[in-house]
């Protein structure tokens, strides 16, 4: 399992052929209270930089953009009852969905860890 | 995220700017000014505690202005403010304040202000983003009756909440007699301040004006009581949304006439037609016009039915499939203490009833909306 970031503060768990996506515990402690979380549609193809989902703070509304192509497989419901997961465990309990990649190389181009942390430095 | 500044002029601070530093506010440019939007509580958080025990808020950055009358006489002076705003200011008592609007030829509102009377002379409270030009507007108009003194020396905290009384209490003597809109000079903390009960939350609570190089040592003995937090303008903005408030810029404008801005409660008999003093202010053709007969549109409550939050601008449509709005929201975001997303925004005066059915586009979505009774949240004044 590897786990890779985006310059938009996305992360991705890859294991096999599919990504889990949620946003970084950067980026949830800049957004500041999550109230509201709009998910993409099981099934819906996303394209790379396409916005994926909708992540409303008490300031402002953010896209979450797809860091790669694929196929949504799952959403993760318990965001929608309860957005302040984000706020809580960013990088864990709060995923926002599951994608079949389209295309592994498209995974060239993001960040690991250590990349992430500098980015955010 | 990141807010856009309009020019390049250096932020100007308030005398509790290094307070807010101190206390890990985080800093963002509102009206020219360097201001906390939140502190590391974080806006839902100070939202709640402010409702549930007292938030402490840096006001600062609005305009405080004396009007003395040359006459030496209040009454000339009130007499004189009235020339510029619908309200009835010749009736406010020694020891009382009144919400005003500055209103332009046309109806529109140029700003909203508070008047208090403190007996020798009247004292504003303006917004900040409109302070020059208020200041302007007063010298242009009453310099023949009035002095007009900005009071820019002075710093001004607003401290809010159930518990704001017991909190003043143990700085100031005076403060739990006081009723809501009461305002006059008291000592607070062995410091000669102007202190009203009021606030901008629906909740009970008081604004203290103080001498600028005294604000930072009276915050500090105010934020050192369990009770009380630092409060950002973000949770001052969610606390006003749902009390139903205006603001400035927003929600009102010179566009918007008091009588659209449902905010013709604040207009007395004695200014309307029939009445004393009718008139005499500037669009006091339309405005009156329209407390007789009604307004076009009307500013309204607006409960969005599902879960997310309808921002400011958002157009709003009588149904899922029509092509032209019929209006927009004005201010929107999430009330933490109704737990559900609020707006207020203007609407055709035939729909601006409480229950009447809307949507909202977002996202390329029609999001069905209720108009609803204002205050969200009912307010705590102490009458």
């Amino acid at each position: 399992m590897t786990t890779l970031f985006t310059s938009d503060h996305e992360w991705l768990r890859i294991e096999g052929d599919v990504a889990t996506i949620g946003v970084t515990d950067y980026a949830q402690s800049q957004l500041g209270d999550v109230v509201f979380v709009e998910l993409p549609k099981v099934g819906r193809k996303l394209k790379k930089a396409e916005a994926a989902a909708v992540v409303e703070s008490v300031k402002a509304a953010s896209d979450v953009y797809a860091p790669i192509s694929g196929e949504v497989l799952e959403v993760n419901e318990a965001l929608a009852a309860e957005p302040a997961l984000v706020n809580s465990d960013a990088g864990g309990k709060a995923w926002f969905f599951k994608l079949k990649i389209a295309d592994k190389s498209e995974l060239g181009g993001l960040m690991d860890e250590a990349g992430y942390k500098a980015h955010t430095a | 995220m990141m807010l856009a500044r309009d020019d390049q002029s250096p932020l100007k601070r308030t005398p509790l700017h290094a307070l807010h530093v101190a206390r890990g506010g985080k800093m963002v440019p509102f009206a020219g000014y360097d201001m906390p939007v939140q502190y590391a509580t974080g806006v839902l958080r100070e939202h709640l505690h402010t409702r549930k025990l007292a938030g402490l808020f840096d006001v600062s950055h609005m305009g405080q202005i004396a009007l003395r009358p040359k006459s030496g006489k209040l009454e000339d002076a009130a007499l004189a403010l009235e020339r510029l705003v619908p309200q009835d200011i010749v009736a406010v008592a020694v020891g009382r304040q009144r919400y005003a609007q500055f209103t332009n030829g046309a109806g529109g509102i140029l700003d909203d202000l508070m008047v208090a009377n403190f007996g020798s002379h009247l004292f504003l409270v303006v917004n900040a983003a409109c302070k020059a030009a208020d200041e302007a507007h007063l010298r242009a108009h009453l310099s023949d009756v009035c002095e007009i003194e900005p009071l820019a020396g002075r710093a001004l905290i607003a401290l809010q909440g159930p518990k704001a009384e017991s909190v003043l209490a143990t700085v100031c003597a005076d403060a739990a007699a006081m009723r809501f809109m009461d305002a006059g000079p008291h000592v607070v903390d062995g410091i000669d301040c102007f202190l009203s009960r009021s606030g901008y939350t629906g909740e009970d609570g008081f604004e203290i004006s103080v001498p600028a190089e005294r604000a930072e040592s009276l915050a500090t003995r105010l934020l050192a009581n369990s009770d009380v937090l630092p409060i950002g303008l973000g949770a001052r903005d969610s606390l006003r949304l749902e009390a139903g408030l205006c603001l400035y810029g927003h929600d009102i404008d010179t566009t918007t006439t008091p009588v659209e801005g449902a905010l013709e409660w604040s207009i007395q008999k004695s200014r309307r037609h029939g009445g004393a003093r009718a008139g005499g202010f500037p669009g006091a053709d339309k405005i009156l016009a329209q407390l007789a007969n009604g307004a076009p549109r009307r500013r309204v409550g607006l409960k969005p039915e599902g879960r997310a939050p309808v921002r400011e601008g958002a157009p709003l449509f009588a149904d899922t499939t029509s092509s032209e709005p019929i209006g927009a929201v004005t201010s929107g975001g999430f009330g933490p203490s109704l737990n559900a997303p609020i707006a207020m925004g203007y609407l055709p005066s035939p729909l601006a009833v409480a229950g009447a059915p809307v949507f909202a586009e977002l996202r390329g979505q029609r999001l069905p909306l209720r108009v609803t009774a204002m205050p969200f949240v009912p307010n705590t004044y102490k009458r």
